[in-house]
């Protein structure tokens, strides 16, 4: 009996002291890690939650910022989109942070963006995404839509000859936006209807048999045809597969794909899938000074010579200089101070170039495009010869076209309509 | 034969050396960033037609051509252990170095890879193994260019292999479709009256959009429409077999749980992580033998099946035998255990995918028409999935084991009162269980992630699968998986695969209202159970 | 206190009601009153939280009620919990008006991004409160009622249930995954600003919901358990234990499943609708399975059929869940999963179970 008692009187009290601890003065600079540890999206997200504490760990061998040294918080929200909310608002409420690393998917960056604009603190997010988004809080280092898809598409068209275009893709935001810029964009060069086809799968497909064969009989009308991949996480292993064993070569119908790197390519047998493509800001396989260092520590710190690097670690490495140096430069950590100071920030990127934080809050990034080899890495036959600004709202979007977005004095805004002349849709 | 070849090499040799330089300069000009340059080195390597021209170009499709920073010489590139090996293209000399530092490999993309493989068919025509020359035939095939057009006719008199024959015969006639002249094209419709190729097809339907001539088009209308009633007809044969891959592999997943679940009446939420188990059993098996992939699928069944039932009877011994006779509550208990053996894989093998290979002799197609294949993996997945039934079949009808699981699953007590050790036929019952779903593992291993989420992308399925076949009926859960599958296969095409998956499960849904015990459902004679 | 007789035999529920009250009337004080820098102060965030968990905690009662009391294994109560969820999401969704990133006065962002032209049909009316109350209620109870119907005439029982319920709920989550649901797809609802007018974002607007979520938990109990101690709830108890022998009795043993699971079900709704506001998301993974099983463990690990057992199950598995998250993101799968097997090894009848179990020991 007593203990019943005990246990309820415990849990409520429990809760009120973790909400009490966190009266103490901060003598370092806290960074929060929010990546999934957990759950689906772990796959993905831990090598990100790991490279953040690397990077944390060098700036503080180097002296740390401002004279304090950095602490990682590390949190799970477990691929749970709610849960990312209520982590966010504890790493910034309860335990203080100064900024936060994190969140892979757009749900789960729309499930954290009332939290940092409510409580104003800065996220920096490293994946590539569908843009129609500028927040003050949201630094996006990863690709906006014209600085992955639009370069690949054109690379097919240019070089290859692709004539007819299977748009493929899992059922969400980013591929269906991805494929709408795309579609309005080959339209606009000529390519019928009739030689483009769009196919939606759910989350985790792993059944590909019937969609791999119509891909098959759509590609065999004599037209060079080509594949444009924005097939999402797990489902990529199963349709890989599906496409080696149904003899889908690259010479054939080459794979253009926007979400596979060398993680994901590490889970697959790559020799049947030597020639397919991605499109990316960043290749393990580059050839650059930067690009040798940093992977030379990443392998030294995972204590695992064969470890990979890929994109959204690049992302998550520019963005944590870019903050670093926006600290130095405001010499404090002050949100509203660092997010003045960031715009225009350039640092050195893995590809032998520097970054610059844009007026949007986008970077400037080259695009690569890279053919899988038979050891896992891609080759890149292909690149921009400078880098492309991050654009957050799609000129090919009905939508979209007449917003742009500057974060400097006087405009200030992330979607100014130029037609109505109104900044709408901020919540301060 | 050895003199007979030095005799022979030291006579060619002052004629090799003339034109040595060319073949040095086309080398060269590989290093070359720009694509267009490389291409055309290798048409000059191609057309200088020496010995050792194969070998590059074989070497430069596999991306074993590096070349010296410096000098831009040319080297083959091998990975030993003791270092890399550089061997001189031209001379042969033999380098060792530690680092790769100050080399650069030749990189090609796709239309260099098209361009190659060409090249090496049109030097293997006249190869002296049959498979070479039929594959080269194959290569040409792609690509019938008035150049492999000539080349075709210059080796077709020399080949005495039938079977090459009529390949090199039918990419001939092909060729003639789009002649200048009338007559052959008519010729050439008629000789390929059902034919199946696609470039038939699409010849054709050129020629009735372009041709001028009234016959041509009416000839090449009528050859159409036998090869399209065909191509439906193999469309729909297509269909069943995905559909029956797809249920060998949710009948194959469903097994292991008709065992723990139907029979036992364990809601074995960690029968998924049971599957997973033989995946990663797998993937190590590999790992312990990475010279013998094409044997480690077979150790690998009998491995997952061990690892897999000892997991099984550990989680029977610790936790479950405490928790017979309350169903529901095993159903909490695995599924924490699932949560803890998904962190134990997590933390063990990382968060990040396994590659499992898949074995040569199970990759590609058996090709039954150039429209209609089947894809080698699939098929041995769905005669495995009989053979592990059957096996099964055999253990629960044929084997004392057997006889003892029925007995205590249908009157636990009577069973014990005869004799029967309850609690060791439990356990080897559910380790069965857990083995069959580790062997399932390793068919999953080949076709999908080898990852911490395996399991549960596929414990739901396995789940309706059993329910909708019958609990405890081994013969309920092979109809419905198969017939599942068919049905989600059929749905496919017109309603898109989310769609597809939805119908599926209302029709579940609708199902057990009709039959709420399954397809076939248990005999009994108690009103209620 | 005629009216409340049937809680007299009930000392767990008296006690859950009265730490309950005493909860809804501090720590919206301690919230708002205190000022920040005292050690007594609950910060908005703990009361979010805890609001959200009360709201898992109706949930909870809800499914207890139906597997407690009438035997039925539901693993699909999620479903309902997210329709409810969603009902409420469409309320705010419309609420944003002209505060969307295209500045869209008739549309939600999501629809301006799918390029339709207008509203669609089933939107209509959710821009009232007042009609969007009535759906956070309706919808679960219809869909419940027309799922039992069917179920329960057609003696569809035991695991065969459970296992239906599951494809009920995933069914609707591979539909509501699809864009063409108008339901907003993957990302489901979000961005909300104000609900009746008041901002989201306030610290009065959280302490609102945090306490109508105590008060809506406290009638959800009251009513859950003034239906087990009437005489629908002693039949309740019958079909569970032996529902044939019921049947046979006389008692139309289809219709008081069918009533029970549907009110259930609008619990579920009501507790949805409040977890919306509070956690500022819905989506597609609310209806997945995984979910209804995690609440099927809430009431497990409290214990069965008690309903006060389930709002410990709940808070207890939750606060873990958050602790264990922040203090042992790595390895907190391997706590959480031996949480509960040791609860089923050795609590068989849940926390509240345990008095039960010491007096038979002993």
């Amino acid at each position: 009996m007593k203990n019943i008692r005990l246990k309820k009187c415990v849990l409520p009290m429990a809760l009120v002291l973790a909400g009490m601890g966190n009266a103490l003065a901060a003598d370092t600079i806290k960074v929060g890690v929010l990546h999934s540890l957990s759950g689906t999206m772990a796959i993905s997200e831990t090598t990100l939650k790991d490279t953040m504490e690397m990077l944390i760990a060098e700036q503080n061998k180097k002296g740390g910022v401002l004279g304090k040294k950095l602490e990682a918080v590390v949190v799970d929200p477990a691929s749970n989109w709610p849960l990312f909310a209520e982590k966010a608002r504890e790493l910034i409420s309860k335990e203080k942070t100064d900024v936060v690393f994190g969140c892979w998917t757009s749900v789960s960056r729309k499930s954290v963006l009332p939290v940092f604009e409510e409580l104003n603190s800065l996220l920096f997010y490293p994946v590539q995404y569908e843009g129609e988004e500028s927040s003050k809080n949201v630094f996006y280092t990863g690709a906006a839509p014209n600085q992955q898809a639009i370069p690949a598409v054109d690379y097919l068209m240019n070089d290859i000859g692709v004539k007819r275009w299977v748009l493929a893709g899992t059922d969400y935001v980013y591929p269906r936006t991805t494929n709408k810029i795309l579609k309005a964009y080959l339209k606009a060069k000529g390519v019928k209807d009739e030689d483009i086809m769009v196919n939606y799968t759910p989350f985790g497909h792993s059944d590909w048999q019937s969609i791999v064969s119509d891909i098959k009989k759509f590609g065999k009308t004599g037209k060079k045809t080509a594949v444009v991949s924005t097939i999402n996480g797990d489902a990529n292993v199963p349709f890989y597969k599906e496409l080696g064993n149904q003899g889908v070569s690259a010479e054939d119908i080459p794979v253009v794909a926007f979400s596979v790197g060398e993680e994901e390519l590490s889970g697959i047998d790559t020799k049947p899938l030597v020639g397919h493509l991605a499109a990316w800001n960043y290749f393990m396989s580059v050839d650059a000074e930067e690009n040798e260092e940093f992977i030379e520590s990443w392998q030294k710190y995972t204590k695992n010579d064969k470890r990979v690097s890929n994109d959204p670690m690049e992302a998550h490495y520019i963005g944590f200089n870019m903050w670093v140096e926006a600290v130095e430069k405001a010499g404090t950590t002050d949100p509203d101070k660092v997010g003045e100071a960031i715009i225009g920030v350039s640092v050195p990127n893995l590809t032998g170039g520097t970054s610059t934080m844009m007026p949007n809050h986008h970077i400037t990034k080259p695009v690569l495009i890279g053919e899988i080899q038979n050891d896992g890495q891609f080759d890149v036959v292909w690149q921009t010869t400078g880098t492309v600004a991050g654009d957050a709202w799609s000129d090919f979007l009905p939508g979209s076209k007449d917003i742009i977005s500057d974060w400097r004095a006087p405009m200030s805004c992330g979607n100014y309509n130029v037609k109505t002349k109104k900044c709408s849709g901020q919540n301060f | 034969m050895q003199y007979l070849v030095l005799i022979i090499s030291l006579f060619l040799s002052p004629i090799l050396s003339a034109n040595s330089s060319d073949l040095s300069a086309s080398l060269a000009q590989l290093s070359d960033r720009n694509n267009k340059a490389k291409s055309e080195a290798i048409e000059k390597i191609t057309q200088s037609n020496r010995p050792q021209t194969i070998k590059i170009l074989q070497s430069l499709l596999e991306g074993n051509i590096y070349y010296r920073k410096s000098d831009k010489t040319i080297f083959y590139f091998n990975q030993r252990d003791d270092g890399y090996h550089l061997e001189d293209v031209l001379s042969g000399e033999i380098s060792i170095i530690p680092k790769k530092r100050g080399y650069k490999k030749v990189t090609i993309n796709n239309k260099l890879r098209g361009k190659l493989r060409q090249s090496i068919a049109s030097l293997q025509l006249g190869n002296a193994d049959p498979s070479v020359r039929k594959s080269a035939v194959e290569e040409i095939f792609k690509k019938i260019t008035p150049g492999n057009v000539a080349l075709l006719n210059e080796y077709l008199p020399k080949e005495n292999d039938v079977n090459i024959r009529t390949l090199m015969q039918l990419a001939l006639t092909i060729s003639e479709l789009s002649s200048d002249d009338d007559s052959i094209t008519l010729v050439a419709i008629k000789k390929l009256d059902g034919n199946l190729e696609p470039i038939v097809r699409n010849t054709l339907n050129q020629l009735v959009e372009e041709s001028d001539n009234p016959t041509i088009i009416a000839a090449a209308q009528e050859s159409l429409k036998s090869i399209k009633s065909q191509v439906k007809f193999y469309d729909h044969m297509e269909t069943l077999y995905f559909g029956l891959s797809l249920g060998s592999v949710l009948a194959l997943a469903g097994l292991g749980l008709a065992i723990t679940f139907g029979v036992m009446g364990v809601i074995n939420m960690a029968h998924g992580e049971l599957i997973m188990i033989g995946a990663y059993t797998t993937y190590v098996i590999q790992l312990l033998m990475p010279d013998s992939i094409g044997m480690s699928i077979l150790v690998a069944i009998p491995a997952a099946f061990i690892v897999a039932g000892l997991v099984g009877i550990l989680m029977e011994r610790t936790v479950i035998r405490h928790l017979y006779g309350r169903p529901l509550e095993t159903l909490l208990a695995t599924f924490g255990i699932s949560l803890i053996l998904q962190q134990a894989v997590r933390s063990i093998f990382s968060p990040l995918n396994r590659t499992v290979i898949t074995p040569e002799w199970m990759s590609g197609t058996l090709d039954v028409n150039a429209i209609f294949s089947l894809t080698w993996n699939r098929l041995y997945i769905i005669v495995f999935c009989i053979m592990v039934f059957i096996t099964l079949i055999m253990i629960m009808k044929k084997t004392p084991l057997g006889l003892q699981v029925r007995a205590v699953s249908q009157n636990r007590a009577m069973a014990r009162a005869m004799g029967v050790r309850s609690d060791w036929v439990d356990a080897l019952t559910f380790g069965l269980g857990a083995g069959i779903a580790g062997v399932a593992g390793v068919a999953l291993s080949l076709l999908t992630n080898v990852g911490p989420n395996l399991g549960q992308a596929y414990i739901i399925d396995s789940f309706m699968v059993v329910v909708f076949g019958g609990v405890g009926n081994l013969w309920g859960t092979l109809v419905a998986g198969m017939s599942l599958g068919v049905i989600n296969k059929v749905l496919e095409p017109w309603a898109g695969a989310v769609l597809a998956k939805i119908l599926v499960l209302i029709a579940i849904i609708l199902f057990i209202q009709k039959r709420p015990r399954g397809l076939f459902p248990q005999r009994g004679r108690a009103a209620e159970n | 206190m005629n009216r409340l007789a049937f809680l007299q035999d009930d000392r767990g529920g008296k006690i859950f009601l009265i730490i309950l009250a005493l909860a809804t009337v501090t720590i919206p004080m301690f919230n708002l009153l205190v000022p920040e820098t005292s050690v007594f102060h609950i910060s908005i965030y703990t009361v979010t939280l805890l609001g959200k968990y009360l709201t898992y905690a109706l949930l909870a009662v809800a499914a207890d009620l139906v597997w407690g009391y009438l035997g039925i294994l539901s693993l699909g109560h999620g479903a309902f919990f997210a329709l409810g969820g969603y009902a409420m999401g469409m309320y705010l969704m419309l609420q944003i008006g002209d505060r969307g990133v295209y500045g869209n006065s008739e549309l939600p962002d999501f629809m301006v991004f799918l390029n339709l032209q207008e509203l669609p049909w089933f939107w209509g009316g959710f821009d009232q409160f007042w009609f969007a109350i009535i759906m956070v209620v309706a919808v679960p109870g219809l869909l419940a009622y027309v799922f039992g119907y069917l179920a329960f005439r057609s003696r569809v029982t035991g695991v065969y249930l459970s296992i239906i319920t599951q494809a009920l709920t995933y069914a609707l989550m591979l539909a509501f995954f699809r864009n063409e649901m108008g339901f907003g797809g993957a990302n489901g609802l979000t961005d909300f600003k104000d609900i009746l007018g008041f901002s989201l974002q306030s610290d009065v607007t959280r302490n609102a919901l945090f306490i109508a979520s105590a008060v809506a938990l406290a009638l959800g109990y009251l009513s859950c358990r003034y239906i087990v101690s009437s005489r629908l709830g002693l039949l309740c108890v019958a079909i569970r234990d032996a529902e044939t022998r019921t049947r046979f009795i006389g008692y139309k043993v289809e219709n008081a499943k069918l009533w029970i699971f549907t009110f259930s079900a609008m619990l579920a709704g009501i507790a949805g609708a409040l977890y919306v506001p509070q956690v500022g998301i819905i989506n597609p993974n609310e209806f997945s399975p995984l979910n209804s099983i995690e609440l099927i463990i809430w009431v497990a690990i409290g214990g069965r059929a008690t309903l006060y057992g389930a709002v410990i199950g709940a808070l207890l598995v939750n606060y873990s869940k958050t602790y264990f998250t922040a203090a042992l993101p790595e390895v907190w799968l391997f706590a959480l999963g031996a949480l509960f097997v040791l609860v089923t090894l050795y609590l068989p009848k849940g926390i509240t179970g345990m008095k039960k179990y010491k007096a038979a020991k002993a």
